[in-house]
């Protein structure tokens, strides 16, 4: 709703490939209020964007899903990003909805966005398919561990985590801007995500059978993506690691794309997208070595959706990309609940919001029931874990 | 004499094509005139350039294994797929059964059902429809099953042979163990015989047998299509008046499907060896068919760690209770010979009544069929299709891992979404345990 990033593609060396009959933009920007992306920008524009939408959905042979790319900390995008969820749903009922969503990490410099995550997060839950969320904080983390590996630095000389992140750290000769190596992590996972649908492979993997395999209950879709090994564009010739390596690297911590460790909480579900000349023995070989440190829900024990494709990404000899349903991102929901509660108590900010017409207080009651609601789903999940279930009873056949 | 093949879904196509690439190879090795022709006639379709064509139809509902098996047969050289015998749609099934039953099946039948028909006609004579698919996906166990109901419905008279590939236990897809009891269940009406495939077992046998270090799925998939091979290529059988075969699957469902209950078909093949070593191996038939039988009766299913204590309970007073927990009891079964010297074969010790059945005399329970013809390399080489408890394991495992998350009801919704409901599912559920229920009673 503002022109300066849009313009900003419009002259960069990939300009080319966006039709400009499919942009919208607007002056003022949303002013971080999802409340005038949602409701104000929603009605006004709703005509075209569905416009624009039916145009590029009759361009295709056979529309299959749509990515939804946005932050949920801001105005526009989370506020009309979720309309525009709720659009999809709306128009193209049949169409999967993926949707990669920024988490605003605890140190947000935007101080409504606790108000906006949690009024979008709402959205998320009742309209998409499926939630890849991303947490900035991780993916500085992640850039500065890439850049410390290729210029060898030594750990004492990482940059404290609360410096601004720019292309300023330890003579990086690159004129990065800032955030490009941090996105184009977020792009990796996509491209990881898609390779399957993109390429040949021995096991392929549609983009229909991730939400399929990954969701069992409608809402609880939000899938804790780690990519394994780590690079940014700048970083091509990284040496090979061991592909064992790769494997036990994507489980841990400090790959998860947003703050968390599923391998202390419960897995319900989780995806293995395996790029290069990898093969079935390998795979089998890891899941098994991996598999006892890991804990998944009783009725899913062997749980593992697994992709084989053959064409690695540029620069490597292959990659990992996993998606794990995890109850443990009910810890970055609650993180999320008690920043939002800190604001809403003082009812600091609350002004602007209820000032857009379409919205009241309800809205913010419905959404916090909402992330209420689904923290405790998680919740009961959490409580059968490490807890022996038997068996349910099975039919009996008269003989 | 000819049969008409359906690949579905990317294992179907994949293994197909493997399996053609072993029947032609076999087929054009060596001077042996009249084998060569009855197998040619029997999966190929010989051009007018002179050319082999499959009788098959491949069918997905996305284009890239399809093009992946096309592709590949072609750069043989020997063989190749018809150019318009292969149906694809942009968009796959989604691991979902109910999506390819329900929706995919029903849209796209009569394109395939022409499909069919064209290479149907284009038989002297139709000795049976087979279907390739797995049971893990969506389009193969979906669409599978859609289209074996439609094939039945059409060609009531012929025989249709299932063949199906379970996955590995550990995981291949979340959805699986729903999508297995769905296609069972349904596939249990439909079809004359189901033989089973299963990852895991396969996979033991190329790395232990074959020795072989990086397992890729193309490595599974030939050790299948050997198998295969060796059931399905021409032999001479008791009814056959001293020619190969002219109706080899209603041979093979009449010897070993004798009961409606029972139709889980496990098939084990011996010798099976890295193929650097074959030359330099010799076998004894009595060798091999001493270590076949125990591999019967200790259920296992390659020729390494076999159990040589499992023994037969007594045949006095037929009390069960003596054989170990660990016996394999059979319904059935149909041993197949290849090779040299197959004529001095004794096959008496598959012709005790001790591993068989009760209700069942050896006589009618044993079948031996024989090839002078060495069989894809070997010498020697025995396949014995067994209509037996070897399956039942396996298929309990499959059926308990379903229950345990339809007890959670979990991943119902994408299910119903499409069509399937929680009635559907404990119907089939319902069909499972009686099979596994049969299965077990061949115990007593």
């Amino acid at each position: 709703m503002e022109e300066g990033v849009i313009s900003q593609i419009l002259q960069g060396p990939l300009r080319e490939l966006f039709d400009s009959a499919q942009l919208l933009t607007d002056v003022s920007g949303s002013g971080n209020n999802w409340a005038t992306g949602h409701m104000t920008y929603g009605s006004v524009y709703r005509e075209l964007i569905v416009d624009k939408l039916r145009k590029a959905a009759e361009l295709c042979d056979c529309l299959q899903c749509f990515f939804l790319i946005h932050s949920l900390g801001g105005g526009t995008g989370s506020g009309l990003g979720t309309r525009v969820l709720g659009l999809l749903e709306e128009e193209f009922p049949g169409v999967s909805r993926i949707v990669t969503s920024m988490y605003p990490s605890a140190e947000d410099d935007v101080i409504t966005s606790p108000y906006n995550s949690v009024l979008a997060m709402r959205e998320l839950t009742e309209h998409a398919h499926c939630v890849l969320p991303v947490e900035n904080q991780s993916l500085m983390d992640i850039v500065q561990k890439i850049q410390m590996v290729a210029h060898g630095a030594k750990p004492e000389l990482m940059v404290r985590r609360n410096a601004t992140l720019s292309s300023g750290q330890g003579g990086v000769h690159e004129v990065e801007k800032p955030f490009d190596a941090m996105n184009n992590i977020v792009a990796n996972l996509l491209l990881n995500m898609t390779s399957s649908a993109r390429f040949e492979g021995c096991l392929n993997v549609d983009l229909n059978e991730i939400a399929m395999n990954l969701v069992p209950f409608p809402r609880l879709h939000y899938l804790v993506p780690s990519l394994a090994p780590l690079y940014t564009l700048a970083d091509v010739n990284a040496v090979p690691r061991r592909l064992d390596q790769m494997f036990s690297d994507a489980f841990s911590k400090d790959y998860q794309l947003i703050h968390a460790n599923p391998k202390q909480s419960m897995y319900l579900a989780c995806a293995l997208m395996v790029r290069g000349n990898v093969h079935v023995s390998d795979l089998r070989r890891n899941i098994e070595r991996l598999r006892p440190s890991l804990s998944f829900v009783s009725w899913n024990q062997e749980g593992w959706k697994t992709g084989l494709c053959s064409v690695p990404p540029v620069g490597h000899s292959h990659s990992l990309l996993a998606l794990a349903n995890n109850t443990c991102v009910k810890l970055n929901f609650m993180e999320l609940k008690e920043r939002f509660s800190k604001l809403y108590r003082k009812k600091a900010h609350l002004h602007h919001f209820l000032h857009v017409e379409g919205m009241d207080l309800g809205c913010f009651t419905e959404a916090t029931s909402s992330l209420d609601s689904l923290i405790e789903e998680y919740d009961s999940l959490d409580a059968t874990k490490d807890q022996a279930t038997p068996d349910p009873l099975r039919l009996r056949i008269a003989t | 004499m000819s049969v008409v093949t359906v690949q579905l879904g990317q294992c179907g196509n994949q293994v197909g094509q493997e399996l053609f690439d072993v029947l032609c190879s076999d087929a054009l090795a060596g001077h042996r005139k009249t084998y060569s022709t009855a197998s040619c006639e029997r999966f190929f379709h010989l051009t007018s350039q002179g050319d082999l064509e499959a009788r098959a139809v491949l069918i997905d509902m996305e284009p890239k294994a399809i093009n992946s098996s096309m592709t590949k047969a072609l750069k043989g050289g020997r063989w190749r797929y018809g150019e318009a015998s292969h149906f694809s749609q942009k968009q796959g099934s989604g691991n979902n059964w109910a999506n390819g039953f329900c929706v995919h099946g029903p849209r796209h039948k009569d394109a395939v059902e022409e499909l069919v028909r064209r290479e149907v006609e284009r038989c002297d004579r139709l000795a049976g429809l087979m279907t390739m698919m797995s049971v893990a996906g969506g389009t193969g166990s979906g669409v599978g099953t859609y289209i074996t109901q439609c094939l039945r419905d059409i060609y009531p008279a012929s025989f249709i042979l299932n063949h199906l590939t379970w996955p590995y236990g550990t995981g291949e897809v979340i959805l699986q163990n729903y999508n297995s009891v769905l296609t069972l269940a349904h596939l249990y009406q439909l079809s004359d015989a189901i033989v089973v495939h299963e990852n895991d077992t396969v996979h033991g046998i190329c790395s232990r047998l074959l020795n072989i270090k990086a397992i890729a799925f193309t490595d599974i998939n030939r050790v299948i299509a050997h198998q295969l091979g060796g059931v399905l290529q021409p032999a001479l059988t008791p009814d056959s008046n001293g020619v190969y075969s002219l109706n080899p699957l209603g041979e093979l469902v009449s010897a070993l499907c004798c009961h409606p209950e029972y139709k889980l078909l496990s098939v084990s093949t011996i010798p099976q060896m890295p193929s650097s070593s074959v030359p330099y191996s010799s076998f004894s038939w009595t060798g091999l068919l001493k270590h076949l039988r125990q591999m019967l009766i200790s259920n296992t299913k390659m020729e390494e760690g076999i159990d040589w204590h499992v023994r037969p309970p007594p045949a006095s007073g037929r009390i069960r209770s003596v054989a170990g927990s660990s016996f394999n009891t059979s319904l059935a079964n149909l041993l197949i010979l290849r090779g040299k010297d197959v004529y001095c074969a004794e096959t008496g010790n598959f012709e005790e009544a001790t591993i068989y059945t009760p209700w069942l005399s050896p006589a009618e329970a044993f079948s031996a069929w024989k090839s002078p013809i060495p069989f894809n390399k070997y010498e020697k080489s025995a396949t014995l299709v067994s209509n037996s408890q070897a399956l039942l394991g396996p298929l309990e495992d499959i059926v308990r891992k379903a229950w345990n998350m339809f007890a959670s009801r979990a991943y119902i919704h994408q299910y119903d979404t499409f069509g399937i409901s929680e009635d559907n599912f404990l119907d089939s559920f319902t069909a499972l345990e009686q099979v596994v229920s049969s299965y077990r009673e061949l115990k007593s």
